[in-house]
C-alpha cells in the first residue's frame, strides 16, 4: 500500500483525494452557513427563522437547494446563451478556487505556494467576470445595470484590500499563508497576532471584504429596491443556485482570509493549549457570526457613499499606514512590534 | 511526456486559440472574453517557467483591472457591426501589406536563426531565492533611479489623463457628504400629531 501512494498514480489520488476534503469541507461550511445566516438575521429581527425542516429547522437548506436543483431552468430570451450559462458555473469555480492556497493546521494546505496572497487575489479579481458576463448575457438592462455596478464595487475596494495585505506581507516577510501564521506564533497567545499591531487595517479589511463581496451594507448590485435582484434577475434553478453558493463561498474565503491574517489561523488564543485546525474552523465561524450580524443591523448605502468611502478614504488610509509600517518594521519600533523577524517569530 | 509537457501545451493551445477566436468572433464582447482567455493562458505558461510572481501580476494587472476596462467599453459601446464590417473591407489592402509584411519577417528571421550548440536554458529561478524576492532585490535595490523615473513617468502620464478629463461645471447641485453626515434628527424631522381624517 505504501508503494502504491509514491507513484505517479498514486500521488494522483492523494491529490484528489486532499482537493476532495477541501471541497467537501467548504460545500458542508456553506450550507450551514446558508441556515446561519438565515437564523442570526432572524433572531436579531425577533423572528424564529426556518424552524420546519428538521430539528430547528436544520434540513431546510437542504429542502431549498433541492428545490433550486429540481425547478426548471427558465432561459429568457435573446440571451447570450454560452456566456449566460458560463457566467454562474466562472463565479462559483472560481470562489472554490481560492480556497487552494488556504491553510487550515500547519502544512494542511493544497498548494503551499509562495505566492499565496497574490493567488487569492488574482482568483478574486477574476471573480468579477462572473457578475459582468451574467449582467451583460442575460439581455435586460436591470442585469446590466447590477453587473456594472457590482463589477465598479469589488475591482474599487480590491485596491484597498491589496494595500493592506502590503502592511501584512512587510510584518512577516512573506506572502506565503502558512509563513504569515507562524509569524504570529509569539509564544503570547492572542497577544501576538496581527489584530493588535494591525488593529486600524483589521477594521478596514473587513469593511473591505463586506463590500467586495457584495454584502449588506454594501448590496447595491442586488438593491431589490432599484435592480430587483442585480445581475443575477434573469437567472433561475441551478444557475441561480451556483451564484448564490458562490457569493456564499467568497464571504468563507473572506473570513478565511481575517482568521489567517488578523487572528493567528490555528493558533491557540492561550498560550499553552494545543493548536489545531480546529481553532482556525472556529475563527472562520465567529467572523461569519459578524459578517450575518452586519447584514442584520446595518442600514444600506447609497452607492456614492460606497465610491466615496472606498477610493477616498480607505485608499488614502491604507496606504498611509503601508507606509507608516514599513518606517515602524525597518527601525524595529518596539522591539519588533511589527517587524517579526526581528523578535524570531 | 512528463505532466510539466502536458500542462504547457494545453496552455499553449489556449493561447493560440484563444488568439485566433478574439480576431475571428464576430460579438467584440466575446472578443474581449476570448481575451481574457488568452491572458489566463499566459498565465499558466509564466507558472509553468517558473516565474509565479510575473504569472500572478499579470492575472491580477492584466486580467483583473485593464480586461475589465475593456469589457466595460465595449460593452457600453453601441457598436454597429454592419457598418464596422463595412470599415474594415475598405482597410483589407492595407491590412494584408501589414500582414505580408510581418510573416515575411518572421519568415527571414526562423530562416536565420540557428540553434547553437552550447545553448542552456536561461533559468528565472536563480537557486536558492524565491522569486519576489529576486524582482525586489532588482527593482528596489541595484535599479532603484530607473524605477523611480519610471514612477515619476506614470505620474505625470496620470495627472495629464486627470486634467483632460476633469470638468468642473459650476451651476449644478451637489452632494456635501460630510454636511449630509453632520445633520441632525433634530433639525431636520418635525414629528407631528395627525388627527385621523384630517391633513396636515
Amino acid at each position: 500500500m505504501d508503494g502504491f501512494f509514491s507513484t505517479g498514480l498514486g500521488t494522483a489520488v492523494i491529490l484528489i483525494a486532499q482537493c476532495l476534503a477541501v471541497v467537501a469541507f467548504v460545500m458542508i461550511s456553506l450550507i450551514f452557513m446558508v441556515y446561519g445566516d438565515r437564523k442570526i438575521w432572524a433572531a436579531v429581527q425577533v423572528r424564529r427563522g426556518p424552524n420546519v425542516v428538521g430539528p430547528w429547522g436544520i434540513l431546510q437548506t437542504f429542502a431549498d437547494a433541492l428545490k433550486y436543483v429540481l425547478k426548471e431552468i427558465v432561459v429568457p430570451a435573446g440571451v447570450d446563451r454560452p456566456v449566460y450559462f458560463l457566467a454562474p458555473l466562472l463565479s462559483f469555480i472560481l470562489a472554490l478556487l481560492a480556497f487552494a492556497v488556504i491553510p487550515f493546521d500547519y502544512g494542511w494546505v493544497l498548494a503551499d505556494i509562495n505566492v499565496a496572497i497574490l493567488f487569492v487575489f488574482a482568483v478574486s479579481s477574476l471573480e468579477v467576470y462572473g457578475v459582468i458576463m451574467g449582467g451583460w448575457a442575460s439581455n435586460s438592462k436591470y442585469a446590466f445595470l447590477g453587473g456594472l455596478r457590482s463589477a465598479a464595487q469589488m475591482i474599487s475596494y480590491e485596491v484597498s484590500l491589496g494595500l493592506i495585505i502590503i502592511g501584512l506581507i512587510i510584518s512577516s516577510g512573506s506572502m506565503n499563508m502558512s509563513d504569515i501564521v507562524r509569524a504570529q506564533d509569539t509564544g503570547y497567545g492572542m497577544l501576538g497576532w496581527y489584530w493588535l499591531p494591525h488593529f486600524p487595517m483589521l477594521v478596514l479589511f473587513f469593511v473591505s471584504s463586506l463590500a467586495e463581496t457584495n454584502r449588506p451594507p454594501f448590496d447595491l448590485p442586488e438593491a431589490e429596491s432599484e435592480l430587483v435582484a442585480g445581475f443575477m434577475v434573469e437567472y433561475s434553478s441551478t444557475p441561480y443556485l451556483l451564484f448564490m453558493a458562490g457569493e456564499y463561498i467568497a464571504i468563507f474565503l473572506m473570513c478565511a482570509l481575517i482568521s489567517l491574517f488578523f487572528f493567528g489561523g490555528w493558533l491557540s488564543p492561550i498560550p499553552g493549549i494545543a493548536d489545531g485546525w480546529w481553532w482556525m474552523v472556529a475563527k472562520m465561524w465567529m467572523w461569519f457570526f459578524m459578517f450575518a450580524m452586519v447584514k442584520a443591523i446595518v442600514p444600506r448605502y447609497r452607492y456614492d457613499q460606497l465610491m466615496r468611502i472606498g477610493w477616498k478614504v480607505f485608499l488614502p488610509l491604507s496606504l498611509g499606514w503601508v507606509v507608516l509600517v514599513a518606517f515602524l518594521a525597518k527601525f524595529e519600533v518596539l522591539g519588533g512590534f511589527w517587524a517579526r523577524w526581528a523578535i524570531g517569530g | 511526456m512528463t505532466v510539466a509537457d502536458f500542462a504547457f501545451y494545453i496552455f499553449a493551445a489556449v493561447v493560440v486559440g484563444s488568439g485566433l477566436m478574439v480576431t475571428i468572433s464576430r460579438n467584440p464582447v466575446h472578443a474581449v472574453l476570448w481575451l481574457i482567455s488568452a491572458f489566463v493562458g499566459a498565465t499558466g505558461l509564466f507558472v509553468l517557467l517558473g516565474a509565479e510572481f510575473i504569472a500572478m501580476l499579470l492575472l491580477i494587472v492584466y486580467v483583473g483591472a485593464v480586461a475589465v476596462l475593456f469589457l466595460f467599453v465595449v460593452m457600453m459601446l453601441d457598436v454597429d457591426f454592419a457598418a464596422l464590417k463595412g470599415e474594415m473591407a475598405r482597410a483589407m489592402p492595407l491590412a494584408l501589406l501589414i500582414g505580408v509584411i510581418l510573416l515575411m519577417q518572421i519568415g527571414i528571421a526562423f530562416s536565420a536563426w540557428r540553434v547553437s550548440g552550447n545553448m542552456s536554458l536561461a533559468n528565472p529561478t536563480p537557486g536558492d531565492i524565491d522569486n519576489a524576492r529576486a524582482i525586489g532585490l532588482l527593482v528596489y535595490d541595484r535599479y532603484i533611479y530607473l524605477f523611480q523615473a519610471s514612477g515619476l513617468v506614470l505620474l505625470v502620464a496620470m495627472i495629464g489623463a486627470i486634467l483632460l478629463t476633469l470638468r468642473h461645471r459650476t451651476g449644478i447641485r451637489r452632494q456635501n457628504v460630510l454636511h449630509q453626515m453632520w445633520r441632525d434628527p433634530a433639525e431636520t424631522v418635525e414629528m407631528k400629531d395627525v388627527k385621523p381624517g384630517q391633513g396636515l
